[in-house]
């Protein structure tokens, strides 16, 4: 694969030398330097926004850098598309499948490059070729089948077989185990070693500590679009690599945790003896086909319910399942005792249920309106007489708001889409709270979000909980999601796996709970049925009120997903 | 957290053990959308010549076959240009300016100037088209919106509005073009053949599928989205000035107010031959049949309800492709169950 | 990370001119064209030429409106014309029983072929173009099936008056058209309906989210399309004293959409702007009220439409963020 004549000119496979680029004056990369050998796998980390996907994409030829040089075996080159970039031997595989799921295996395996006879594209070299590649990948599937018929994990798999396949010489992947099976890890490890050996450069992009210990030779961390670390994987400490992401001491990511939450207990305030009282959010048996298998959640007044667990393992599912967002197979879900008759978003927002919604853009904001109309929509129907929309009275809520959570815009007139991505953030909760609800579901409420509107986040869902409103957490943020949590269900598979409460919720347990719990039926039944649940009518143990102690242990993993 | 500490949990995924029954249903309902087409047209045959003497015949076949077929091109143009996910309003009226040039051609400059001049026109035509497309990032519907009305004008100003009327030379060769039924037939045959090579067998086809499938993933790839995009549109205009050019032949002249509503007939045709309208999935045998299920039911519209005119063949047109649709967006929902 | 996309005014100028030209261009545009017209012809601004261009404005204007809502909801409804064939071919079936009660037959009709397109649009999730579409097609000949081939003569006296009549020297038609738009404009700007309607074009799934009853919108939304065309056809058959579903309304839905881009509502939806489509309607019509004046031939005045429509949609493409 490697073509052996072309001896490198240089020591350096690819570089990449002070490259400056910038989006709409926002600094996305500032004097990045980043270094290649042939042979090695160099991990690239760093928090979201630090500019990981914004270098990759400049290497690979999506993005022109603004200024600096990118050189590959010792020439400099400026790739006007990714096309070139693939034709000097730099492949990529993104985070997102990026393949074409209507098309065959075996064609989107060959695409743009398929073997010809008299011209024409040779069909039956083409399945042959595919099946051939793919067998050393360990994925044996009818190649003529459409792609999006095959498992997430085994499209990872077409999607590294076509990068690889070319001559390539450098291979960069972006988080490639963020869907993947262990199993498939292992397949994938492997061939990056047979990479690896055959003097193939490799920029492996991961959040998952373990693996870069596993699999990486040096790693490069990157912060706030600048480089700030460059170095042998081995013999770096763990804690290190982790304040260097973070941009703290190490001390103080050791001693007090790195979130903005209180590190006392909620669910006190829920009144007196309220523990006892029902849940004010009540949900059995929630069953969402290959995604969610009976799942049961209470979350009382005043109560943080964090929701943990893998990539897939049915977080968002769960909340959406409640909401109606998505179709349920199964499952009830009652609000204050009364059961919710229609699902649907709309219904449930009637009850009383509000969700935030993990894609920001997609689901969240709508765009070209102004951080008026933002707030205001879901409050509409409320704020009109005969279907005529009050401007004083949108005004006056959109005003309050707008003070309230310290939203950095212009005015209300902005348009939303000007907005930093925690202002727009902030403009969301403003859209659930002036519904004045009495649950809040929020899936990833501090991603893609810069350190300071994250802290003012997380200390705002303290306040909610503390004036009793029920909170559902999901976050891929382990710190933030002990921190943050009063009680915390664990989900692994669609199946809730483990149940921890107060000093419970730690590191060390969520890992263990994860690692530990098949989901079996049997053991489901044991200890984590909705039914043992209502039966223990489940509220914060007595024993949880002692402040937690100020050196309590920290998360040194973290888990988080590049905003796309 | 740790992917090493979950490693022994190797568990099958849950979604595993549902996997056969939806791809089984996945797979029925991806072929009753790619042949469906071919099963209605052969069911309808099959009963037309059961109940009717006079369908089966030769001359109706002949009429059914011979009388359109140049119109059939336009589908087929159509198929690439609804693959990459894009609509092509204006192949109606550049049928009806291939026509006239193709009998100005005739008339001024011969045969080989009534084949060229709709060919270059209909592919600059085309051109302008797809660059507006893929470059400035127009939208497909509204470009070709403006192609339709421009394309019209052009062929009225050409015709003095409408006033002159360029014959074919009696005695031209290329009035053989449009001769009887086997040239046109054989001639379209080709075409449809040439291009369903050109969807399965080229790049340029592999192409056109993935860049309608999924563009940023195209993009990625390194595919030439935007080359593609504007051959697309260059393909559908030359296709249709060249249809509307061998319709000249047939007709003897240019007739310019020929083509109205046709890119509605063609995107019928498309859409119910099982060409997804979002694009990445489709066949050019599908929009054969496509072609063909609505020639026949033209055609058995006209035996049987000749009284009603051709009103009622735009019902039923409307209606079935109504249907059709709703049909096929059940499907691919079925086939999306994921 | 911090907003300045407003704060920063020097290198965005380029950007602020083209948002300028996105929210004004068009009144600048028709100013410009009507003092263009009114001095290369002296007798353009008289009372009987002001008159003829507002009973032809009227209808199309009419129906642009509803498509600007469509639109606003990022679709498109291409069965105007169709509606308006529908309603040729009913309102003389009903004459009869009077004119008022023959036009609410037809607003029906068009309510309902509204609200099919609308359910296949909401309810199937049909692309609006293909829904329409096929209703384009399927309409025009249900409505040459009603009225038979050829046209029908109209005399009832109040088809004709909706028609011809005028009141302060302005045509009936115009005062509705003008009621229609102030309506729209309030219907937009200040109603819930509007509000959730303009969301639900920005972004679908969010506004799902948020609650919004979205089907229903967008149902509603193609309902209107169909009452207001119509409406419209109503008006043309009482304008031109008969029916002919064979011809009337053709082109319809071109004339509209093409006022509506030209208005500067953004296909993509999330916006909809009823002043311009009032402007882009009258300068469409202007344009080719001068070119017909000025002996300039039909098809040169689509060529000029033509590139017309591909100006005012490139100029209103949001473009260079990203």
């Amino acid at each position: 694969m490697v073509q052996q004549g072309r001896a490198p000119r240089s020591d350096w496979i690819l570089e990449v030398a002070e490259v400056d680029k910038s989006f709409a004056g926002v600094h996305a990369l500032r004097g990045v330097d980043f270094r290649l050998r042939p042979g090695e796998v160099h991990a690239l980390i760093g928090e979201n926004g630090a500019g990981k996907s914004t270098l990759i994409k400049v290497m690979t030829g999506v993005y022109r850098p603004d200024a600096g040089r990118v050189r590959l075996a010792g020439e400099d080159r400026a790739f006007r598309n990714p096309l070139e970039a693939q034709t000097a031997g730099i492949s990529t595989i993104y985070q997102e499948v990026n393949l074409v799921p209507l098309m065959s295996v075996a064609r989107n395996l060959c695409l743009g490059r398929e073997p010809r006879r008299f011209g024409l594209v040779d069909v039956r070299a083409v399945n042959r070729i595919a099946r051939e590649t793919l067998k050393r990948y360990g994925v044996d599937v009818d190649v003529t089948r459409p792609l999006g018929s095959l498992g997430l994990g085994a499209q990872q798999m077409v999607a590294l077989a076509r990068a690889v396949r070319t001559d390539a010489r450098v291979v960069v992947m972006d988080e490639p185990t963020s869907s993947l099976e262990p199993r498939e890890v292992e397949t994938l490890f492997s061939v990056i070693r047979g990479l690896r050996s055959q003097g193939i450069a490799v920029v492996y992009v991961s959040h998952r500590l373990d693996e870069l210990y596993e699999i990486c030779d040096r790693v490069t961390v990157l912060r706030d679009g600048a480089v700030v670390h460059t170095g042998d994987m081995a013999g770096l400490e763990r804690l290190k690599l982790i304040s260097l992401m973070l941009g703290r001491e190490m001390s103080t990511v050791r001693a007090k945790g790195a979130t903005a939450f209180g590190t006392g207990q909620h669910g006190e305030h829920g009144g007196d003896g309220g523990h006892e009282a029902a849940p004010v959010l009540r949900a059995t048996g929630l069953t969402v086909r290959h995604k969610v298998h009976d799942v049961g959640l209470d979350i009382h007044h005043g109560e943080v319910v964090g929701l943990g667990g893998l990539l897939g393992a049915g977080r968002s599912e769960t909340a959406k399942a409640i909401t109606g967002a998505l179709a349920t197979d199964g499952g009830t879900v009652e609000v204050d005792g009364v059961p919710l008759a229609r699902r649907s978003p709309a219904a449930a927002i009637r009850a009383g249920v509000v969700m935030l919604a993990e894609d920001r853009k997609t689901e969240g904001i709508l765009p070209n309106l102004s951080v008026r109309e933002n707030i205001s929509l879901a409050l509409l129907p409320r704020l009109a007489r005969a279907g005529v929309v009050s401007g004083a009275r949108q005004d006056e809520i959109v005003r309050f708001f707008m003070e309230r959570l310290r939203i950095k815009a212009a005015g209300p007139d902005q348009k939303v889409s000007d907005l930093s991505g925690g202002n727009q953030q902030k403009v969301l909760l403003a859209r659930w709270l002036c519904l004045d609800p009495k649950v809040l579901l929020l899936d990833e409420p501090t991603r893609g979000i810069d350190v300071g509107a994250k802290a003012e986040v997380q200390a705002l869902i303290d306040e909610l909980a503390e004036q009793g409103l029920g909170v559902l957490l999901i976050s891929s943020d382990l710190e933030e999601l002990i921190e943050g949590s009063d009680r915390l269900v664990v989900l692994k598979d669609g199946r809730a796996v483990g149940h921890l409460r107060g000093e419970e919720i730690t590191e060390q347990t969520v890992l263990d709970t994860l690692a530990a719990a098949p989901p079996s039926e049997d053991l489901r039944g044991e200890d984590l049925d909705g039914e043992d649940l209502r039966g223990e009518a489940p509220a914060p143990h007595p024993d949880d009120h002692p402040a937690q102690a100020q050196g309590r242990p920290t998360a040194p993993a973290v888990t988080k997903e590049e905003p796309r | 957290m740790t992917p090493s500490a979950l490693r022994p949990a190797t568990l099958p995924r849950p979604a595993s053990d549902a996997a056969q029954p939806a791809a089984l249903r996945e797979r029925l309902a991806s072929h009753i959308q790619r042949r469906g087409a071919l099963a209605v047209l052969v069911l309808m045959a099959a009963l037309a010549s059961a109940t009717s003497s006079t369908f089966p015949t030769w001359s109706n076949i002949s009429s059914i076959l011979g009388n359109n077929a140049f119109v059939w091109l336009l589908a087929l143009g159509m198929t690439f240009v609804i693959l990459t996910g894009g609509i092509d309003l204006s192949v109606g009226s550049v049928y009806a300016l291939g026509g006239v040039l193709g009998a100005y051609g005739a008339h001024t400059g011969g045969t080989w100037l009534a084949v060229v001049l709709p060919l270059a026109v209909g592919a600059l035509w085309g051109t302008a088209q797809g660059l507006l497309v893929a470059r400035a990032r127009m939208a497909p519907f509204i470009v070709t919106l403006a192609g339709l009305l421009g394309a019209r004008g052009l062929l009225q100003a050409l015709t003095n509005e409408g006033a002159t009327t360029y014959l074919v030379p009696a005695d031209s060769a290329f009035r053989r073009l449009g001769d009887g039924t086997w040239v046109p037939v054989l001639l379209v045959a080709a075409l449809f053949g040439s291009g369903a090579l050109l969807l399965t067998r080229t790049r340029f086809g592999a192409t056109v599928t993935a860049l309608g499938g999924n563009e940023n993933a195209a993009t990625l790839m390194g595919l030439p989205v935007a080359r593609t995009k504007v051959l697309v549109y260059v393909l559908s205009a030359t296709l249709a000035a060249t249809a509307g050019a061998l319709g000249s032949a047939r007709l003897g002249s240019g007739v310019t107010t020929i083509g109205v509503g046709y890119e509605l007939t063609a995107i019928a045709s498309v859409v119910i031959g099982g060409t997804l309208l979002t694009g990445g999935s489709g066949s050019i045998g599908g929009t054969a049949s496509g072609v063909l299920v609505l020639a026949v039911i033209h055609n058995l519209i006209d035996h049987y309800f000749s009284q009603y005119g051709s009103a009622f063949t735009d019902t039923v047109n409307g209606a079935f492709l109504a249907v059709v649709v709703l049909v096929q967006t059940l499907l691919s929902r079925t086939r999306q169950t994921d | 990370m911090t907003p300045t996309a407003w704060a920063a005014p020097g290198p965005l100028d380029r950007a602020r001119l083209t948002r300028l030209l996105q929210s004004y261009g068009v009144y600048a545009a028709l100013l410009v064209l009507f003092v263009v017209a009114a001095t290369l012809d002296g007798s353009f601004l008289s009372a009987g030429n002001v008159r003829i261009q507002l009973f032809q404005v009227a209808p199309t204007l009419i129906v642009a409106l509803g498509m600007a809502l469509v639109i606003g909801t990022e679709g498109v409804d291409l069965s105007v014309g169709a509606v308006i064939a529908l309603a040729a071919s009913v309102v003389p079936l009903y004459l009869g029983y009077g004119a008022p009660l023959a036009v609410l037959i037809a607003l029906v009709c068009g309510a309902v072929c509204g609200a099919v397109g609308g359910t296949m649009v909401a309810l199937a999730r049909i692309q609006p173009i293909v829904a329409t579409l096929a209703l384009m097609i399927g309409l025009r000949g249900v409505a040459e099936l009603i009225n038979g081939n050829s046209a029908k003569p109209v005399t009832d006296t109040g088809l004709l008056g909706l028609g011809s009549d005028g009141f302060a020297g302005v045509p009936a038609m115009a005062w509705i058209a003008g009621a229609c738009a102030v309506l729209t404009a309030l219907l937009v700007r200040r109603t819930t309906f509007g509000r959730q309607l303009v969301a639900i074009g920005d972004n679908r799934r969010a506004s799902r989210l948020a609650g919004l009853p979205v089907r229903r919108v967008l149902v509603t939304v193609y309902v209107l399309s169909g009452v207001l065309a119509a409406l419209a056809g109503a008006m043309i058959v009482g304008h031109g004293a008969e029916a002919d579903p064979a011809n009337q309304g053709l082109n319809m839905e071109l004339n509209a959409i093409t006022a509506v881009v030209v208005g500067g509502t953004p296909l993509t939806g999330g916006r909809v702007r009823v002043l311009g489509t009032v402007a882009g309607a009258l300068f469409m019509q202007l344009i080719t009220a001068v070119l017909t004046q000025h002996n300039v031939h039909t098809s040169y005045t689509q060529l000029v439409e033509a590139v017309i429509i591909c100006f005012a949609v490139y100029a209103s493409q949001e473009r260079g963020t990203r």
